[in-house]
């Protein structure tokens, strides 16, 4: 970025009417060598995450971690409030009676996943993130209703304002604008 | 049958999920968005009176909270009564809206998007109405918070091997999950209707709970991996939870109750008894709300379907019941379901029978299953069929046990069925609200299962765009 420029751009958005459209076009990008770029799709296109070569979430193992700490933590608390701080006898079953303690067990495990689950997705995307450069574009809005894009931002090292451009007019896009940061 | 020929997507051969000619996209928006941004005036007619009956409820809260429980028909023999049989009912109810949301999605039936939404929403105000019970029939409320492992001054901790407590944490856990499940599936449509939002408050209310969701494909992936995680959460969960009600009866020794039957038995009946409310709902909604190409008439024939075989079931539980009390030689066991056909409560018997078990046998014929009058009118039937399941299940044990001394007739007070009946207008109520404000079908979920959704479909998606 040598060139001194008045407004910072944030990259180049490009349009498309179709899933199909966006998903070849996805390829495209993807094989000239952009990192730092993305699709906007009203919904999950199939298989566009692997059009753009990305790879597989995480998200399973923060829920696996998290399932097994509920769990975990359900069960000695059961012990240690059955056995050790006041023990009981209840219905002649022994202090420890793991079995009866299944239940409650199953139930945090599930309870911590399922936080881990939406929460890690949330904190994976950076959610929530009310303020976003892509929502200066006018025709962006139409992301949540019929109308595909790509974003390739001006941070990435390949980026070039009239050599991205012409990749992505050679992908067909419908409309192709530069969005402010 | 040519009469019944359903439109067939042309690349899988299967059923087109959503009808018409040449619908794109920017149709199902519109379709799901202009309802809750023009509102109907038809909605006052739901509205009105479902608030009419949540001031029903809150009199007899209120009086409830006055008086204390003795208002109910509550007696010696009978002291569960109507609170554990509402709590039962409601909790029921629920489940049909986890199974559309986890169970089928596992499945990958894809015919659920279009009704998920509103099933979500129905097991949540389900769950919410079902907690009332249990929280005003302490008769303290205020000490809710009781089976909850607090440290407190009597250095006590909760009875971890109480089935009533293992309840209370299946319960909240399927309360907070369900919220967590809808509202992530929620999170693609609230940015829908921001995006669409022509007023600053809706355009601040529905972005701030969408989090500023921009349909990145990166986001896309951490989504529908915790979609699918929470679907796969929830399909134990929703097994556990009604399993665990069942505990608090069948881990008792009372005839009636004791029995291993009553875990399938119950997620079966809640299954069978929720659908035919989502049923109950969506009939209206579809046609108020013009939704007829969306929640199609294919729909509800599975969903027809699925009451049909979970009746079924519960028809082979009754039946299995009744063989084990027998076979079993046990002279309780079998005293208490003479009793349950015979006794006092007959009535309560034989409608809970015509209704679970010969209403839903009407389900076998196409015609009855694709009629929107007949699903409704059977749809009645099986909620209140599955109410007197839980009637006869608790009352007719409860009021007979081992000893004859201890014996006593159970009946409801005006309270009793004025809280009852107030609950439907706090379900009524929440569900008018979430049609009125919220997307009521999975907008983005439904465009993902048109065929033009499809990256590698061939058709007329280009050239006749402008």
């Amino acid at each position: 970025m040598s060139k001194p420029i008045k407004k910072k751009t944030y990259g180049l958005l490009a349009e498309y009417d179709s899933a199909r459209a966006v998903y070849h076009a996805c390829e495209q990008v993807r094989d000239a060598g952009y990192k730092v770029w993305d699709s906007h799709t009203p919904f999950a296109v199939h298989n566009l995450d692997k059009a753009m070569g990305l790879g597989p979430s995480v998200l399973p193992w923060i829920v696996f971690a998290m399932g097994m700490t509920g769990a975990t933590l359900a069960m000695l608390l059961q012990y240690w409030t059955s056995a050790i701080d006041y023990p009981i006898i209840i219905a002649g079953k022994p202090y420890f009676s793991w079995q009866a303690f299944v239940p409650v067990t199953f139930e945090l495990g599930v309870l911590f996943s399922a936080f881990g689950a939406v929460f890690g997705m949330l904190g994976l995307n950076r959610l929530p993130m009310w303020y976003h450069s892509l929502f200066n574009s006018e025709r962006f809005l139409r992301h949540t209703d019929d109308k595909f894009f790509i974003a390739i931002e001006a941070r990435d090292p390949k980026y070039d304002p009239q050599k991205t451009r012409e990749l992505l007019e050679r992908t067909g896009a419908a409309h192709i604008e530069e969005v402010e940061d | 049958m040519a009469k019944y020929q359903d439109e067939l997507d042309p690349i899988t051969g299967r059923m087109e999920l959503v009808e018409g000619d040449h619908v794109t996209f920017h149709d199902v928006t519109e379709a799901v968005a202009r309802p809750i941004e023009i509102p109907s005036s038809r909605w006052w007619i739901a509205f009105i009176p479902s608030v009419m009956l949540l001031g029903v409820y809150l009199i007899s809260i209120a009086y409830l909270l006055y008086m204390g429980t003795g208002i109910w028909g509550l007696n010696n023999p009978v002291a569960w009564g109507w609170a554990i049989v509402n709590f039962v009912f409601w909790v029921g109810i629920g489940h049909a809206g986890t199974l559309i949301s986890a169970v089928l999605f596992l499945f990958r039936q894809k015919w659920r998007t279009s009704i998920n939404r509103a099933a979500e929403a129905m097991t949540i105000f389900a769950v919410i109405c079902a907690l009332q019970f249990p929280t005003f029939h302490t008769g303290r409320p205020w000490f809710i918070y009781w089976p909850l492992p607090l440290p407190n001054q009597m250095d006590m901790w909760p009875n971890f091997r109480s089935p009533l407590l293992w309840d209370v944490f299946a319960v909240s856990t399927y309360f907070t999950v369900s919220l967590l499940f809808w509202y992530v599936g929620l999170i693609p449509d609230l940015a829908t209707m921001r995006d669409r939002a022509k007023t600053p408050i809706r355009r601040f209310a529905y972005g701030l709970f969408s989090l500023g969701w921009r349909g990145s494909t990166r986001h896309w992936l951490n989504y529908e991996k915790a979609y699918m995680i929470l679907a796969g959460l929830s399909t134990p969960l929703v097994l556990s939870v009604h399993t665990i009600v069942s505990f608090d009866f069948a881990a008792s020794q009372l005839p009636g109750w004791h029995t291993t039957i009553f875990p399938p038995y119950f997620v079966a009946g809640a299954i069978f008894s929720g659908f035919a409310m989502v049923l109950t709902l969506l009939l209206p909604v579809r046609a108020w709300f013009k939704l007829e190409h969306i929640i199609t008439v294919k729909h509800l024939e599975n969903m027809a379907k699925i009451i049909l075989l979970t009746g079924t079931m519960v028809g082979y539980a009754y039946a299995m019941e009744f063989f084990i009390a027998w076979y079993s030689g046990n002279p309780y066991e079998s005293f208490a379901f003479q009793n349950r056909l015979f006794g006092d409560y007959w009535w309560a018997y034989w409608i809970m029978v015509s209704c679970n078990v010969i209403s839903p046998q009407f389900f076998w014929f196409k015609r009855i299953r694709r009629s929107v009058v007949w699903l409704f009118i059977l749809s009645i039937f099986v909620n209140i069929g599955m109410w007197f399941e839980r009637f006869v299940i608790t009352v007719t044990s409860l009021h007979h046990d081992f000893l004859p001394s201890s014996w006593d007739y159970y009946s409801p007070t005006v309270w009793d069925v004025s809280t009852l009946v107030g609950s439907f207008g706090l379900f009524f109520t929440l569900f008018c609200l979430f049609v009125r404000y919220l997307p009521t079908v999975a907008i983005g979920e439904v465009k993902s299962v048109m065929a033009i959704a499809n990256p590698h479909h061939h058709g007329d998606s280009h050239g006749e765009h402008h």
